[in-house]
C-alpha cells in the first residue's frame, strides 16, 4: 500500500516507488461496501452510480443507497455537505446496503468526517482522499484538516492520499467538474472494472453534450486509472458469478415507472413530492409515446381525483405520492372504496409525521394506508421488498384492483426508490397489457353493484355501455347505486365491500419461513428491510441461534397461516423502520407502549404477544444492527 | 382505433334510437319546491333531448350539496363525488374518454370555497366540459351557513349577525384566470335564458363556466326577489356571438351590447353594479383544450410490447 505522507500540492508529482502490476497485493473479497462522497454538486453521485452500474453489468450483485444532504446547496467543505452514494457489490446478489464501508473515496476531509461520525466506516477502512487540503495555502483549511485527522484517529483507517484536482487540472480547465471521473478511474483500477463498459456508459451519459465532453471524461477516467496503476499497490477482487438470465438494473422508482407502464394502466396523475417524484420523471420521458398520459395536477387531492375519474371511465389509473400526499388523498381513497372504482396508489414512504424527513426512509405509513379513512374502507395494501418487486407489484396491482373493484395501495419507501439493484429482466406478459375498452351493451337491467352474495364481487360497468347507466355515489347505496340510509342498506354495502377482501385473502399463499419452521425466535418484517433482516438472521443462525424470519408482501388483507406459523416459535417480533417505545424507557409499560406498526397489526390479527424492535434513523437498517437486536431479543438469551 | 370502432358500431346498430326529455329522467328530484335546481334540471334535460345525446355516452359529475344530487335525477352515467372535487373527477373522465359528453354540477360552496383550487386550475386546463355552478349564496344541505357568495349582511347560522365580508365575485375571478374560455351568467327566474346559456356552453369547445344565480327557498328566498319582480333590475349582455334568448331579451329591456371576445370589457361588466347582468361575458374558441393537448398515440398490444421491451433494453446489463 502506498500512503503518500506528504500531499503533492505542487504541479510536479513527487516521485514515488511505482509498483508494477506483479507487485500488487490482491485482496479477494466476497463483497465490498464502497462509498464515494464529495461536496454537494461535485459529482460523487455520478462517479458512484457509474461504478455501481458497471459492477452490475459485469455480473456482480449490487445495492446502492444515496447519501444526500438535506439542503439544496449546503456550504462546501462542511460535514453537512456530504453527498454521494454507497455501493455494495458482491459475488452473490446483494439485498441491502450492508454495515460499515470497506473503502471510501472522499473529495475532502469534512465530508469524510460526516461519514466517520455517522459510523459508516469500518475499522481499518481504506480511505482514498484528495490530498490538496493537507498543505493548502489557507491556514484555516490546514487546521480543519488537522482537526479532522485527529478526530478520526484511532480507528486504523488506512489513508491513501491522491491528487484529485491537480491531476484533473491537466485535462480540464475547471477540475472541480472533472475530478469525479478521475476518481472513477482510480476505483476502476482498484476493483478491476471493465473499462470498455465504463467508456460506453460515459459516452451514453455525455454524448448529448458533445463528443468533446465525452473525450474529456474518458481522458480523465484513463488518467485516474493510470495514476492508480502507478501509485496504489493493491487491488481488490470481488469475483463475478455471471448470471445466465438476462438482467436489468434500475432503482425502485424506475421499476415503479416501467412497471406502471407494463401494467396496462394508461394514466398516472400525480403532484410532485419527495421521494416519489422521480418515478414521474421517468414516466414523463416515455409514457406518452406508449400511449399513456402523466397528468401533473394542481394538488394531491386533484391528482387522485383525476385518476379516479379516468378509472371510473374505464381506464384504470394510478397516482404516486408519499406520506403527506397520502394523508391528503384520504377522502378520495374512501370514495374509490365506496364506489368500487379500481385504482392504484403508490406511496413511496418517507420519514413522518408531518413534513418529517422528506428525503429519508421510514416505514411509517402502514397503519395510515390500511386504516386512514373514516369508517371501514377495505382495500388491498401491499409492499415490495426489492426493486424487482416494485416492478411486479405494479403489474399485479392493476389486475387486483380491477378484479376486486377496489383501490390497491403499494407501500414502497425511500430506500427502494433511490437504491439500484440488478434483477432478472421481466418477460412482458401479454396479460399485463390492458385490453381495449369493452363498450358493448350490458344486459338490460344490469345492476352497477350486482354483488354476488357470497363473494361481494360484481361486474364493472363503464360509461359508453348501453343499459348500464348508473350514478356512482360516495353515499351509502344499494346494488342499484341508489342512495339508502336504512340500516340494512348500509350494513349490506359494508359487508359486500369487506367480503371481497376475504375472497382475495383466500387466493394468497402462506408466507415462507426463512430458516427453520420452528424455533426460539421468529422475526417478521415487511418492505425494504427484507434483505437486511435475512442477512442478519443468517449470521445469527451461523452462530447457532435458533432464529428464523418471515417477510410479508400483503399487509391488508394479510397472507394466511400466520397464527400457525407463530405458534411454532417461543417468541415473535417485528423489525421495522417506524417508531416504537423502548419498553425500558421511563413511564413505558406494556399497557401504554407504542409499538411498531406491523406488530400492532399482528397482535390484533393473531392474538400472539408479538414484540417489536424498531428504529427511525432516517436510513436503512444495517444487518449488523439487526443481528444485535436479534441477540438482545432471544427468549433464551444469546 | 379499436375503441373508436366499437363505439361507431354501437351507434350504427341503433341508428333509430330517440330520446324524449322523459327518457332522461331518473329518480324524482328531492329538492324543495321553489328551488332553482329544478329549473336547471329541466333546461339540461331539454338540451339532452334537443342534442339527442346518447345517455350511455353522457356523464354528469357533481360534488356534494343540494345541487350535487343532480346526477341522480338524470338517466345517464353519473358520479356524485366529494365536496368540492367534481372538477378533478370530471377532468379525469374527459382526459381518457374524449368520446363522452361531460357535465360538472357544483354549488357555490362546492366550487368557490372547498373546491376553489380545482375551479381555478380546471379553468386553466380548459377541458371540454360544461360546468354549472348553481349559486344560491348559502350552504343549504347543511342547514344555512354563510358561503363565499353570501351577500354582505345576510344572516346565517354561522354568521347570525350577518355575513361579515363582501361576497366573492365568481365571474370576475373566473375572467382573471388565463385560459378561461367561456364565462356566462344566468338566473333561475329566466328559464329560457338558462337553457340557451347551457346550450351555448355545451356547444363551446373548451371549459364552459356557467354561474346560475338562484335563491334558496329555505334560507335565501329574498336573494333575487327584486330580479323576479322588477325587470328593470336586470341588464342583458347581447351580441350575435353571445347568448341568444329572444324571449328573455323581450322581458328585460336593459341591454348592453358586449362582444364576448373583449376580455377587458368583460371584466368591467363583471364588476358588481346596481343591475344584475346576465349573458355571455367572455368566449374564446381558440384556446388549447387539455385533452387535445394530451392526445397520445394508440398502439396495438404487439406494438406496446415492443415499446416496453425497448424500454427494458435501456436498463439491460
Amino acid at each position: 500500500m502506498t500512503t503518500s505522507s506528504t500531499a503533492p500540492t505542487k504541479k510536479k508529482k513527487k516521485k514515488q516507488a511505482k509498483p508494477t502490476p506483479g507487485d500488487k497485493n490482491i485482496i479477494t473479497a466476497a463483497e465490498q461496501t464502497v462509498e464515494v462522497v464529495s461536496d454537494s454538486g461535485e459529482g460523487a453521485q455520478k462517479c458512484a452510480q457509474t461504478f455501481g452500474r458497471v459492477s452490475a453489468m459485469m455480473g456482480n450483485g449490487v445495492w446502492t443507497v444515496e447519501i444526500i444532504p438535506a439542503e439544496i446547496q449546503p456550504p462546501p467543505r462542511t460535514p453537512t455537505s456530504a453527498s454521494g452514494n454507497r455501493i455494495r457489490i458482491g459475488t452473490k446478489p446483494v439485498t441491502n446496503w450492508g454495515d460499515a464501508a470497506h473503502l471510501v473515496v472522499a473529495f475532502n476531509e469534512q465530508v469524510l468526517l460526516q461519514r466517520h461520525r455517522a459510523g459508516a466506516l469500518q475499522r481499518g477502512c481504506i480511505i482514498l482522499i484528495e490530498s490538496m487540503w493537507e498543505n493548502h495555502d489557507d491556514e484555516d483549511i490546514r487546521k480543519e484538516w488537522a482537526d479532522a485527522m485527529e478526530e478520526m484517529d484511532g480507528h486504523d483507517y488506512r489513508f491513501v492520499k491522491f491528487p484529485l484536482e491537480e491531476q484533473a487540472a491537466t485535462i480540464v480547465e475547471n477540475p472541480q467538474r472533472g475530478k469525479n471521473m478521475f476518481a472513477l478511474g482510480v476505483l476502476a483500477n482498484v476493483y478491476s472494472r471493465d473499462l470498455d463498459i465504463i467508456k460506453g456508459l460515459i459516452t451514453k451519459e455525455f454524448l448529448r453534450k458533445g463528443q468533446e465532453i465525452v473525450d474529456a471524461n474518458i481522458a480523465l477516467l484513463e488518467l485516474g486509472l493510470t495514476w492508480a496503476e502507478e501509485n496504489i499497490d493493491f487491488k481488490i477482487d470481488v469475483p463475478v458469478e455471471k448470471s445466465d438470465v438476462p438482467m436489468v438494473v434500475m432503482n425502485g422508482n424506475q421499476a415503479i415507472a416501467v412497471g406502471g407502464i407494463a401494467s396496462g394502466m394508461e394514466l398516472c396523475s400525480m403532484y410532485p413530492i419527495t421521494p416519489a417524484t422521480s418515478a414521474s420523471h421517468y414516466l414523463s420521458e416515455i409514457f406518452e409515446s406508449y400511449g399513456g398520459i402523466i397528468h401533473q395536477a394542481e394538488d394531491e387531492i386533484a391528482a387522485i381525483g383525476v385518476a379516479i375519474g379516468a378509472s371510473f371511465a374505464g381506464k384504470t389509473a394510478f397516482t404516486i405520492t408519499s406520506g403527506p400526499g397520502l394523508a391528503l388523498k384520504t377522502e378520495f381513497i374512501a370514495l374509490a372504496v365506496m364506489t368500487e372504482v379500481p385504482l392504484v396508489i403508490v406511496d413511496v414512504q418517507r420519514g413522518g409525521p408531518s413534513t418529517g424527513l422528506p428525503t429519508k426512509i421510514e416505514q411509517g405509513d402502514l397503519l395510515a394506508a390500511i386504516f386512514g379513512q373514516p369508517g371501514d374502507a377495505p382495500k388491498v395494501v401491499m409492499a415490495p421488498a426489492t426493486m424487482e418487486e416494485c416492478f411486479l407489484c405494479m403489474t399485479a396491482a392493476r389486475r387486483i384492483a380491477e378484479a376486486y373493484r377496489c383501490p390497491v395501495i403499494i407501500l414502497s419507501d425511500a430506500n427502494l426508490a433511490t437504491g439500484v439493484q440488478p434483477f432478472p429482466r421481466p418477460n412482458i406478459d401479454r396479460d399485463w397489457i390492458a385490453s381495449p375498452l369493452e363498450l358493448s351493451p350490458v344486459a338490460e337491467g344490469q345492476l352497477p353493484y350486482d354483488w354476488d352474495s357470497q363473494t361481494g364481487l360484481s361486474l364493472r360497468v363503464i360509461p359508453g355501455q348501453q343499459n348500464g347507466m348508473f350514478r356512482a355515489t360516495g353515499l351509502s347505496h344499494d346494488e342499484h347505486s341508489k342512495i339508502g340510509y336504512t340500516p340494512d342498506v348500509h350494513e349490506r354495502g359494508c359487508e359486500m365491500r369487506a367480503r371481497k377482501m376475504a375472497v382475495f385473502q383466500q387466493t394468497l399463499q402462506p408466507p415462507e419461513v426463512h430458516g427453520d419452521e420452528e424455533g426460539d425466535l421468529l422475526v417478521v418484517g415487511w418492505g425494504s428491510t427484507w434483505g437486511a433482516i435475512e442477512e442478519a438472521v443468517d449470521r445469527a443462525r451461523e452462530e447457532g441461534l435458533s432464529v428464523s424470519s418471515l417477510h410479508l408482501r400483503f399487509l391488508s388483507p394479510m397472507e394466511p397461516g400466520l397464527k400457525e406459523i407463530f405458534e411454532k416459535f417461543t417468541k415473535v417480533m417485528t423489525i421495522e423502520i417506524n417508531y416504537s417505545d423502548d419498553p425500558k424507557a421511563p413511564f413505558i409499560t406494556d399497557e401504554n407502549r407504542r409499538r411498531g406498526q406491523l406488530s400492532w397489526l399482528l397482535r390484533s390479527q393473531t392474538l400472539v404477544d408479538v414484540d417489536c424492535w424498531t428504529r427511525v434513523p432516517g436510513q436503512p437498517l444495517q444487518p449488523g444492527q439487526i443481528h444485535d437486536a436479534i441477540r438482545a431479543h432471544m427468549p433464551t438469551g444469546a | 382505433m379499436i375503441q373508436l370502432g366499437c363505439s361507431l358500431l354501437g351507434s350504427s346498430v341503433e341508428e333509430d334510437r330517440y330520446w324524449s326529455m322523459e327518457d332522461y329522467e331518473a329518480a324524482v328530484p328531492r329538492w324543495c319546491s321553489g328551488c332553482g335546481d329544478h329549473a336547471v334540471l329541466t333546461a339540461v334535460q331539454k338540451l339532452l333531448e334537443v342534442k339527442q345525446l346518447p345517455p350511455e355516452e353522457t356523464v354528469f359529475v357533481s360534488g356534494i350539496g343540494c345541487s350535487s344530487r343532480f346526477p341522480h335525477y338524470i338517466d345517464s352515467y353519473g358520479f356524485h363525488g366529494l365536496h368540492g372535487r367534481a372538477l378533478p373527477l370530471a377532468t379525469g373522465v374527459k382526459l381518457r374518454r374524449k368520446d363522452l359528453n361531460v357535465f360538472a354540477v357544483m354549488g357555490d360552496g362546492d366550487c368557490t370555497s372547498i373546491g376553489a383550487a380545482h375551479w381555478i386550475h380546471t379553468l386553466r386546463y380548459n377541458p371540454n366540459i360544461t360546468a354549472l355552478m348553481l349559486d344560491n349564496g348559502v350552504y343549504g344541505l347543511t342547514k344555512n351557513q354563510t358561503s363565499p357568495t353570501s351577500p354582505l349582511g345576510v344572516k346565517s347560522n354561522t354568521q347570525p349577525r350577518g355575513a361579515l365580508l363582501n361576497p366573492m365575485n365568481p365571474i370576475a375571478t373566473t375572467l382573471g384566470v388565463q385560459n378561461a374560455s367561456f364565462v356566462a351568467q344566468t338566473g333561475d327566474w329566466a328559464p329560457d335564458h338558462i337553457y340557451e346559456t347551457i346550450k351555448a356552453g355545451f356547444e363551446h369547445r373548451g371549459f364552459s363556466f356557467i354561474r346560475i344565480l338562484q335563491r334558496c327557498p329555505a334560507y335565501t328566498d329574498h336573494l333575487y326577489l327584486e330580479a323576479m319582480r322588477n325587470p328593470d333590475s336586470i341588464e342583458m349582455l347581447t351580441h350575435p356571438n353571445g347568448i341568444n334568448s329572444e324571449f328573455t331579451e323581450e322581458i328585460y329591456k336593459n341591454h348592453v351590447y358586449h362582444d364576448p371576445s373583449d376580455l377587458v370589457n368583460a371584466f368591467r361588466l363583471a364588476q358588481v353594479g346596481e343591475k344584475i347582468r346576465l349573458g355571455l361575458f367572455y368566449r374564446n374558441d381558440d384556446l388549447p383544450v387539455y385533452e387535445e393537448v394530451r392526445t397520445v398515440p394508440t398502439h396495438a398490444a404487439d406494438e406496446k410490447i415492443a415499446i416496453l421491451n425497448a424500454e427494458l433494453d435501456k436498463y439491460a446489463v
